[in-house]
């Protein structure tokens, strides 16, 4: 159990520079996850910290120990692969107990450890079997069962989700928080998946183009997305995001709609400032549901152009000012397309984003 | 199922055809160990005696030299030559042609089409084009007529088919393999021996199957290249049979099957491992 440091990591392949010197402090029993779109770099973050990519720059610490040329085997993590890189010619044990093996424990202690592992899986009547023999969800389970059973200082994981059905996921997501829970160590996981990474992480690095964009506690990175990336990927179905000009009190849209400036930005924008102003759908409601909560609320009519019914609540497409915005409707009521309905908009949730930088007015 | 059913006619066809196809790419193997089990007198009977009419191993004895005759030819000799030289070149090929391989399929390099592209395109240069180069060669480094000199050549020819066989198994070993191991706690090293090199191993077993059979076999070079029982191998022996005005088929029928046999052999003990598909089931299903 050891925390992880990356200080100024760079990677370059040839002349391409893909990680851009990132700092990241992770904290003993910590689980951090990494997200962001594909090649992000938030893979190859990883496989530094596994060993299996060399630093082009920058130091990484595991504990307090320097790991810069220390080769995968001497770091003592464990990682879980995206294809889970079962060994096909070996069954589940000699999978389970390969590690051990090779450092050399006695055939006691491996079986051992390998008969507890499988038993906190539910692998234990799978011991025999190869895993060609397995479904999906089984040989995950076996992946991570290799990483656990050697008691590693910490675990990587890479996309271990992603080649499992929805359901699947799900299920695997409930099992690996389970499993943290259970054994506290150290995780780093990475994902593309922002739901993954909301509902396991302690805190989420939101990577974009080999920068770290934000890091902080899911619901920091949701409550307050520091720019229009973050903002943009944290967050089902995402915030919606419109350009806008400072006017006065108001915020102008570029058809000429306006809705008062709450007083907490006023400061914080100068007048005639280009802003991308920010809302998440769950705050753009047709319904009366806003109202209860005691929130400052304007009112904006905007004409439904697609319906998504999701059950309990609908998702509204619509347009303001010319761009595309999604709007929740908390209690369900037919809603045909062409409808004209009155939005009510939550001030108190607004972000207000510069336009030129991206960056959100209130980040410091 | 029900006899002369139209499935039941279709595979009786299937294997009547398969039993015809494949006697006649046997026949001349049949014929040669046929007839090295009769006399001369029969082998060269007309009309043909088609089955042997006094079968008899007296052939074999009397290339041995332990017949009445004083015909002994050193097939000792030379079966210990062709031994040698096949499995030294055969091991030696297959060490430098899996490495090949191995680095074609996992590494990027500059040139690495064109070094593939080149040594597919060694294979191409037909052995005998080869023949004079080479014995000038190696008159010049003292070759001829060493075991040496051949393992050098049969090395040289079978490195470049190997790396091409092996490569393609190692290309369907998946890099995260090695990786896990490493993770795990194997050097590189050791995730290759324990993890890569038995997945390829199919791979491995073919070209060591083809690499051996092309140098038990080869003639043309080695009749160039040997001259004495210093390096002879067996199929360079079998000329030993052709005198100025006769030709001894049944001593070279005889000669021939030993030069079968083994290759049977081991054809049938590596076989086993040719069996492939072992790297389904690492990913995803």
């Amino acid at each position: 159990m050891a925390a992880i440091t990356l200080e100024q990591v760079v990677k370059r392949f040839g002349r391409d520079e893909v990680i851009h010197g990132i700092d990241l402090r992770i904290a003993h029993d910590e689980f951090v996850v990494l997200v962001g779109p594909s090649g992000c770099g938030k893979s190859t973050t990883l496989r530094m910290i596994a060993g299996l990519e060399d630093l082009s720059d920058g130091t990484i610490r595991i504990g307090d120990q320097v790991v810069n040329d220390l080769p995968p085997r001497k770091r003592n993590l464990a990682m879980v692969f995206q294809n889970y890189a079962l060994y096909p010619h070996m069954n589940v044990r000699q999978n389970l107990g390969f590690g051990l093996t090779i450092a050399g424990e006695p055939k006691e202690v491996v079986a051992e450890r390998v008969q507890d592992t499988a038993a906190l899986l539910g692998l234990s009547d799978l011991l025999d079997r190869l895993p060609a023999e397995l479904s999906g969800g089984e040989r995950q389970r076996v992946a991570m069962g290799r990483a656990l059973v050697r008691r590693p200082e910490a675990f990587l994981f890479d996309e271990p989700l992603s080649n499992l059905d929805a359901k699947l996921r799900v299920q695997m997501r409930g099992e690996i928080k389970r499993l943290h829970t259970a054994v506290r160590t150290t995780i780093v996981y990475v994902t593309h998946d922002q739901v993954e990474a909301m509902t396991l992480a302690d805190r989420i690095v939101v990577m974009q183009d080999g920068r770290i964009e934000q890091i902080g506690q899911p619901m920091t990175l949701f409550d307050h997305p520091v720019n229009t990336f973050v903002a943009g990927f944290i967050g089902t179905p995402p915030m919606n995001l419109i350009p806008a000009r400072i006017a006065g009190d108001e915020i102008a849209f570029n058809d000429g709609q306006q809705i008062p400036l709450p007083d907490r930005f006023t400061a914080l924008v100068t007048e005639g400032q280009s802003v991308i102003f920010g809302l998440r759908p769950d705050h753009l409601c047709p319904d009366k549901k806003q109202r209860e909560t005691g929130t400052s609320l304007v009112e904006i009519p905007l004409k439904v152009h697609m319906i998504e019914p999701h059950g309990a609540e609908m998702l509204l497409h619509a347009r303001l000012a010319g761009q595309p915005v999604l709007g929740k409707m908390y209690a369900p009521r037919p809603v045909a397309p062409g409808d004209q309905l009155t939005f009510q908009l939550a001030l108190d949730k607004i972000h207000l984003f510069d336009a030129a930088s991206g960056r959100s007015v209130t980040a410091r | 199922m029900k006899l002369g059913s139209p499935v039941h006619l279709r595979g009786f066809a299937t294997w009547s055809g398969t039993f015809l196809l494949m006697g006649v790419i046997c026949l001349p193997g049949i014929w040669v160990m046929i007839s090295a089990i009769r006399p001369t007198r029969e082998i060269l009977a007309r009309p043909p005696i088609w089955w042997p009419e006094d079968p008899s191993w007296a052939n074999f004895a009397r290339i041995f030299g332990l017949g009445d005759t004083l015909v002994g030819i050193p097939v000792h000799t030379y079966f210990w030559n062709s031994l040698v030289v096949s499995l030294t070149s055969t091991i030696v090929a297959l060490v430098i042609g899996m490495a090949g391989g191995y680095a074609f399929a996992r590494y990027r390099f500059r040139f690495k089409n064109a070094w593939f592209l080149g040594l597919m395109l060694f294979r191409a240069v037909p052995g005998i084009a080869l023949s004079l180069p080479l014995f000038i060669l190696w008159s010049w480094f003292g070759l001829i007529d060493t075991p040496l000199g051949l393992i050098l050549v049969y090395v040289a020819l079978n490195v470049p088919f190997t790396i091409w066989l092996t490569d393609g198994f190692f290309r369907l070993v998946p890099p995260s393999l090695s990786e896990a191991a490493q993770m795990d706690g194997c050097t590189p090293w050791q995730a290759f021996w324990k993890i890569e090199f038995p997945l390829a191993r199919p791979g491995i077993a073919a070209a060591g199957i083809f690499a051996f059979l092309t140098s038990w076999n080869e003639f043309a070079l080695a009749s160039h290249l040997t001259r004495s029982t210093d390096s002879k191998t067996l199929p360079v022996g079998l000329m030993d049979f052709t005198a100025q005005f006769t030709i001894d088929w049944a001593g070279m029928c005889a000669m021939a099957v030993i030069i079968i046999v083994p290759t049977l052999i081991l054809t049938f003990f590596v076989q086993k491992h040719l069996i492939s598909g072992l790297t389904l089931g690492a990913m995803k299903g």
